[in-house]
C-alpha cells in the first residue's frame, strides 16, 4: 500500500495534496499498489468526504486532540504510529514547507531517509528510481533508495498535476494515534502587513537576480522597467540583502505573478522563484551562463551580460516606441 | 549559553558545472569553492544570539574535506569561538543520515543549548540533515526560521518560521532546539582584520568519524544536465546587444507588448 499525505489547516486542503494524490495513484498503477489518505486532525476532519471522492482504498482520519495546530512532534508521533498499523510500501508526500519540516523526522525514526522535492520518477522491477534537481536546478539526479520499506518520497509542486488525480469512492475510517510530549508551542500562524505594491496586476515585471551584483545597479533595471511601463521584482537574495523590499519577491516565499510579460535579469531560475512566475505568457531571460536552468522556461533567451544587453534594449524600445 | 552552527563548503554559485567522470557528483576539480548561503546567516544569527546575551560561546562545526577548513577559518576571522572539524572525503557519496550521524557522534558530549544550521545546503538540497540531527540527539527541531525572537531567550525561545507565499507563524521552544535558519534573517558581516588575526589562535579540532553503511540510504546513480522542456528562441548567438536588438523585434511583432 501507499499512504498520502493530505495537508491542511483548518480542515482547509492544501491543493497542492492533490498532487501527491496524483502522483500516488501514477506510481499506484506501475506497482500494482493502492493508495490510501491520511488526515492528521483533532476531530473527525470535516475534510475527510472531500477527499473520500479520490479513488483511493480507503481515508485514514489519524485523530489526537494534539493535532488541531501544526507541531513537528504531534506529527511526526501521529505518522509514526500511522505507519506502523499500515505498513506501507511507500509514504507518498507534497514538498511543502511542513512536510520538510516533519517529514525527515518520521523517516529517521524508523531508520529511513527522504528522497525530497522529486520531479518524477520511473518504475523498474517493483522499485522506484527518483529524479530530483540538484545545484539549485543546474543538474538532475536519478536516486534509488536502499533497505527495506517504508520508502519515504516527496514531490516539488508542479510534478504531477492535481487535477489528474482520478475520482472514486473511498471509505472514511477515523483512528486515534499515539502523540506523545509536544516540545513546542504554536501560534496562530499570520500574514505580514499587506504588501504596498501588489505585483499580481502587473502587466510587464522586469525581475532582477544575484547578478545585477549591486544596489546602485538597480538603476540598469529600473532604467528598463521604465522604458518598458514595467514594475520591478527581484529574487530572494536580492531582498535578503534589502536592496528591494521583501514585497517585491517572487518566488514561493514572496508573490505569485502571472503578468504578460516577465523578464528575468541575471536569474538563476531555481525551482523555488519559478514556482512564483512560470504562468507568466512570454518570459525572457538574460543570462551570462547558457546553462542556467531560468532558460528550460525561457520563451526567449539572450546568453550574455546583463550590463551590455539592457542599455541597447533600452534605446531600442525607446526607438520602437517613438 | 552555547550554540553550534553547522557550516557546509559547496561549489562557488557562479562556477560552471561539469558532470564528473562516474556520472554519480559533479567533477570537482578547478571549482571554486564557498560556504553554504543559509549557513551563512546561521552564524550570524548565532553570533548576534551571544552578543544580545552577553556571554557564551559559539562553536561551528563542519562535515568535510581537509579543503573545507576554509569555511571554518572564515567563521572564526567572523567571530565564532571555535571550530570542530569532522573529516571525511568525498562527503557527496554520504545520505543526509550518514552526515547526520557522523554529526551527531562528533556534537554530541558538547551538550550544546541550541544548534543552528543552514536550511539546505545549496549541492545536494537534502533538506533533511538538520531535523535528522535533531532527532538522533534527541531534542526539538524548527525549520525554515526567519527570526529568532533573542529577548524571550530564557530556558525557551520564541522563533519565526516562514511559511509559504508570504505566511508566517511563532512558535515557542523548549531548550535544547536545533533550528534551521533561512537565508535574509539578518544583514551578515565581514570578517574584520582583527578578527582575521584573531581567528588564527582560535581552536580547530579534527574528528575523524565512524561511517557505518546506513540500510535506508539513498543513492545518486546518475548525474545530468536536465533534458530541455521548452522550445526556447536563443537570441544573439552569444552576442548580448544583438540579442537585444532581436528582442526589441521579437516584442514588437510576436508579442506585441510595443
Ligand atoms: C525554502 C526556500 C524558499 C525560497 N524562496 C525563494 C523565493 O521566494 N524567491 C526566490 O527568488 N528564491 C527563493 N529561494 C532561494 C532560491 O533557492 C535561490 O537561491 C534564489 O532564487 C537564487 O537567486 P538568483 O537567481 O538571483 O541568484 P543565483 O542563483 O546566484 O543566480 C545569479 C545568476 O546571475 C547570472 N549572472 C551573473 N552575472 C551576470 C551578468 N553580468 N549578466 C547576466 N547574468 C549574470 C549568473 O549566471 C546566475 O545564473 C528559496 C529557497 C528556499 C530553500
Amino acid at each position: 500500500m501507499i499512504l498520502v499525505f493530505i495537508e491542511h489547516k483548518n480542515c482547509v486542503l492544501n491543493k497542492v495534496s492533490l498532487e501527491a494524490i496524483a502522483a500516488a495513484q501514477s506510481i499506484a498503477k506501475d506497482l500494482g499498489l493502492k493508495v490510501s489518505a491520511v488526515i492528521p486532525c483533532d476531530k473527525d476532519c470535516a475534510l475527510a468526504e472531500t477527499i473520500a471522492q479520490y479513488n483511493l482504498e480507503k481515508v485514514i482520519v489519524a485523530k489526537n486532540p494534539k493535532l488541531g495546530i501544526y507541531t513537528p512532534d504531534a506529527y511526526a508521533d501521529a505518522w509514526e504510529d500511522v505507519i506502523k498499523r499500515e505498513n506501507p510500501q511507500y509514504v507518498v508526500m507534497a514538498h511543502t514547507y511542513q512536510v520538510r519540516d516533519f517529514a525527515p523526522k518520521v523517516a529517521a525514526r524508523l531508520g529511513k531517509e527522504v528522497v525530497g522535492d522529486c520531479i518524477r520518477y520511473t518504475a523498474d522491477g517493483g522499485k522506484l528510481t527518483l529524479t530530483r534537481r540538484i545545484f539549485l536546478g543546474k543538474l538532475d539526479a536519478d536516486v534509488t533508495v536502499g533497505g527495506d520499506a517504508p520508502y519515504f518520497v516527496t514531490f516539488q509542486s508542479g510534478a504531477f498535476r492535481g487535477d489528474n488525480s482520478e475520482k472514486g469512492t473511498a471509505n472514511v475510517e477515523s483512528i486515534d494515534v499515539n502523540v506523545g510530549d509536544i516540545r513546542m508551542e504554536a501560534e496562530e500562524p499570520f500574514q505580514e502587513a499587506k504588501a504596498s505594491v501588489d505585483l499580481t496586476k502587473s502587466e510587464i515585471i522586469v525581475a532582477v537576480g544575484r547578478g545585477i551584483k549591486s544596489q546602485e545597479n538597480l538603476a540598469v533595471a529600473q532604467s528598463l522597467a521604465d522604458a518598458l511601463g514595467a514594475d520591478l521584482a527581484a529574487s530572494r537574495p536580492i531582498c535578503d540583502a534589502e536592496w528591494l523590499p521583501i514585497d517585491r519577491q517572487i518566488g514561493s516565499s514572496g508573490q505569485t505573478v502571472a503578468p504578460k510579460v516577465y523578464i528575468a535579469l541575471g536569474i538563476s531560475g531555481a525551482i523555488q522563484h519559478i514556482v512564483g512566475m512560470k504562468n507568466a505568457g512570454t518570459i525572457v531571460a538574460i543570462n551570462k551562463d547558457a546553462e542556467a536552468p531560468i532558460f528550460d522556461i525561457a520563451d526567449y533567451g539572450i546568453v550574455g551580460d546583463l550590463f551590455e544587453a539592457v542599455p541597447t534594449l533600452v534605446e531600442e524600445i525607446k526607438k520602437a516606441k517613438a | 549559553m552555547k550554540i553550534i552552527v553547522l557550516m557546509k563548503q559547496v561549489a562557488n554559485k557562479d562556477a560552471v558545472l561539469r558532470v564528473g567522470a562516474d556520472e554519480k557528483w559533479i567533477d570537482e576539480s578547478n571549482i571554486s569553492q564557498q560556504t553554504n548561503e543559509s549557513d551563512g546567516y546561521a552564524l550570524e544569527e548565532a553570533l548576534r544570539m551571544k552578543e544580545a546575551k552577553g556571554d557564551g560561546e559559539v562553536v561551528v562545526c563542519t562535515l568535510g574535506a581537509q579543503s573545507a577548513k576554509t569555511v571554518l577559518k572564515d567563521a572564526l576571522a567572523r567571530g565564532a569561538d571555535r571550530a570542530i572539524h569532522v573529516v571525511a572525503d568525498n562527503v557527496n557519496r554520504l545520505s543526509p543520515y550518514q552526515i547526520a550521524k557522523a554529526i551527531a557522534d562528533a556534537i554530541a558530549s558538547e551538550n550544546a543549548d541550541l544548534v543552528y544550521t543552514g536550511l539546505q545546503s545549496d549541492d545536494a538540497s537534502y533538506g533533511q540533515t538538520g531535523v535528522i540531527l535533531a532527532e538522533l540527539l534527541g531534542i526539538p527541531h524548527a525549520t525554515i526560521v526567519i527570526e529568532v525572537d533573542r529577548a524571550s531567550l530564557n530556558g525557551s525561545l520564541r522563533v519565526k518560521r516562514e511559511l509559504e507565499s508570504g505566511w508566517y507563524q511563532w512558535f515557542k521552544y523548549q531548550l535544547p532546539a536545533l533550528l534551521t535558519i533561512q537565508s535574509g534573517i539578518s544583514q551578515i558581516r565581514y570578517a574584520s582584520l582583527k578578527g582575521i588575526m584573531a581567528a588564527k589562535k582560535k581552536e580547530i579540532r579534527d574528528v575523524t568519524p565512524t561511517i557505518e553503511p546506513f540500510a535506508g540510504a539513498q543513492k545518486i546513480e546518475k548525474v545530468y544536465l536536465p533534458l530541455k522542456m521548452k522550445q526556447t528562441q536563443m537570441l544573439g548567438g552569444g552576442d548580448a546587444k544583438k540579442g537585444a536588438v532581436e528582442l526589441v523585434e521579437k516584442l514588437k511583432t510576436e508579442v506585441r507588448v510595443l
